[in-house]
């Protein structure tokens, strides 16, 4: 079991409110990702979890248990930090035994739990070893192998892949989907990279200065997110936001549209505007796109086929299904 | 790639650094070679010293018979092994909380200490005297280990300050997530992690303990009296006394020496290497 339940929670740094009341719920076996620009409050929000930052008002539930002034040692609960924070003196073994070894755990139970973990996360032949001889990605294995085997309610995970190179990110990501399949286990994952959220999250909440700006699936948050802070946050190249007199014809005062939605033809389209910058991926084309109603440069996606360079004039036709909608204070507008 | 440095440009540098190093280090060798001497030999011409005849070890015995080194010595040592420890009673938990729980005036606490060695210790002489005097604490080891204590504290907290500050805060959380009470966390995780910086710290502390001449020679006169008292009691204005002073100055230094050649392993750091990207 390991839901957790947040009723008002609050956090001030002295006289700086970190984070206004908010409430939120997991339920038990999520993958929840908190995802936002950096300095919105979300390591905050999951240092408050795990009881590493004290609340300033409201209560926090594990379990349906009020956990609000419980030490982080008493919450059930596993933390995979950024920078891994592994014991440098101890070797891998005692690494992972560490917390079983706090729990009092029976030593042949113990060494059941480590062998089980180092072989689920190829470490094996690592556990003689201390931190400073492994490398990145093995270290971050470490980090995950001492947080399973005390088999928590929840996991916290800490921005765990920021210090990984980009293709050893991609391989840990899966892991870690893996993982959180395998376990069946609640998961609450930190990232200022939508892309991470997008692809593990069951459930994503998008904070901005501290504030929930919304709760929803990946595809939910994607199709229709309800402002435009959501809509420019989620989606990668960034959604092209248009105002004034194109955003007037559909009763908003802006539109979004997903660079993904627009068609891109040499010879016809709605828009007109100018190549400025091509950059070909093979599979894909993003066209970075001058001159067009005021929203400059505009990102189109288009198919690796495509092929224009700087100073091509392009036309571009939006799909009408997919143009999003918002009011002056930047709400969707259905 | 490494800069290239030319034959004899090392060889230059080799030769000015020997030499330099051998001119720091005269004043000792000169004691050493002195207190091998008799005293009529030791007030030589130099060259006559050093290829002349008249080498002995009388001066050794004679200064153990007239003035008891072994006191002087277990003096020294209780002095300065008990000032570093209690020193360490108060700095750990000092340095810790200022290292790992600051408040904003940890940093001023921190300058405020360090400024109380800015005062020349014999500005505060008459007032520390009145009030050993009137507590019986002159002449006594426990008075000595108290002002030791007191003396060197400020440099105890401000050293384990800069080992704890480099352990990462990260890793005590770690710690407290796996479950580990303060006690837990101190025992198996901080401790183990500091005893380098402790190791290191402990061993300064014992060498400045050990050789501080101000106090220990004003608060003392035959009971507590440790090592530099023992030396300043050979330096007198009259009378032939070199190849005495010499011969107590290396029964002084020796010990510390030692013990600082045999430690400079454990003065080397770099457990907390590899903890944190």
């Amino acid at each position: 079991m390991g839901s957790i339940q947040l009723k008002q929670v609050q956090k001030k740094f002295g006289n700086v409110e970190v984070i206004p009341p908010l409430d939120l719920e997991i339920e038990d076996g999520e993958f929840v990702v908190f995802v936002g620009p950096s300095g919105c409050g979300k390591s905050t929000l999951l240092r408050l979890i795990a009881g590493l930052e004290d609340t300033t008002s409201g209560i926090i539930e594990i379990d349906g248990a009020d956990a609000t002034d419980l030490p982080p040692a008493k919450r059930s609960l596993a933390m995979v930090f950024q920078s891994y924070a592994l014991y440098p003196h101890m070797t891998v073994r005692k690494n992972i035994a560490f917390p079983m070894r706090m729990a009092k755990m029976d030593k042949a139970e113990q060494n059941k739990r480590i062998e089980a973990a180092a072989k689920a996360l190829n470490l094996t032949d690592y556990l003689d070893r201390r931190p400073g001889q492994l490398s990145g990605g093995q270290r971050q294995r470490v980090a995950i192998g001492r947080a399973i085997v005390r088999e928590p309610a929840a996991f916290l995970f800490d921005e765990p892949l920021s210090n990984l190179d980009a293709a050893l990110r991609v391989g840990m990501r899966m892991e870690i989907s893996e993982l959180h399949k395998k376990l069946d286990t609640t998961m609450v994952y930190v990232t200022h990279d939508q892309v991470e959220a997008m692809t593990m999250a069951d459930k994503i909440v998008v904070l901005q200065a501290g504030v929930i700006e919304q709760v929803g699936s990946p595809l939910d948050l994607y199709r229709t997110p309800c402002n435009r802070f959501v809509a420019g946050f989620i989606g990668s190249p960034k959604m092209n936001f248009i105002e004034g007199s194109e955003a007037a014809k559909h009763d908003a005062h802006s539109i979004g549209i997903r660079p993904e939605h627009i068609a891109v033809s040499k010879t016809e389209g709605t828009w007109q505007g100018t190549v400025g910058i091509a950059e070909h991926l093979g599979s894909d084309t993003f066209i970075h796109i001058h001159s067009v109603l005021g929203c400059d440069p505009m990102t189109v996606r288009a198919g690796g086929e495509v092929t224009v360079k700087h100073g091509d004039a392009v036309y571009l036709t939006p799909d009408q299904d997919q143009i999003h909608k918002f009011d002056a204070e930047g709400l969707r507008i259905s | 790639m490494a800069r290239a440095v030319s034959n004899r440009t090392k060889v230059f540098n080799t030769a000015a650094a020997g030499t330099l190093g051998f001119l720091m280090f005269f004043p000792i060798i000169w004691i050493l070679v002195l207190s091998f001497k008799t005293e009529e030999n030791a007030i030589r011409a130099p060259l006559e010293v050093l290829f002349g005849s008249g080498w002995t070890i009388e001066s050794f015995s004679t200064v153990q018979a007239r003035s008891d080194y072994f006191k002087h010595f277990s003096n020294s040592v209780i002095i300065s092994l008990g000032s570093t420890f209690l020193g360490l009673l108060i700095a750990v938990p000092a340095a810790w909380s200022m290292a790992f729980v600051p408040s904003r005036h940890t940093k001023n606490i921190l300058m405020w200490m360090l400024s109380t060695k800015m005062l020349p210790p014999v500005g505060v002489l008459v007032p520390i005297y009145l009030l050993f005097r009137d507590f019986n604490l002159l002449d006594t080891q426990v008075g000595l280990t108290l002002v030791l204590t007191l003396i060197n504290l400020p440099i105890i907290i401000w050293m384990l300050y800069t080992y704890f500050k480099e352990i990462p805060g990260e890793i005590l959380e770690a710690s407290r997530m796996d479950g580990a009470g303060l006690r837990e966390e101190i025992l198996y995780v901080l401790t183990p992690m500091a005893i380098p910086g402790i190791a290191s710290t402990v061993l300064l502390n014992i060498i400045l303990a050990w050789n501080e001449a101000f106090w220990t020679i004003n608060l003392t006169a035959a009971n507590a009296a440790p090592l530099t008292a023992f030396i300043t009691s050979y330096s007198s204005p009259e009378g032939l006394f070199y190849a005495k002073l010499s011969a107590a100055s290396v029964m002084a230094i020796a010990p510390i020496l030692i013990m600082g050649w045999f430690s400079q392993k454990q003065l080397v750091r770099g457990l907390t290497f590899g903890a944190v990207k």
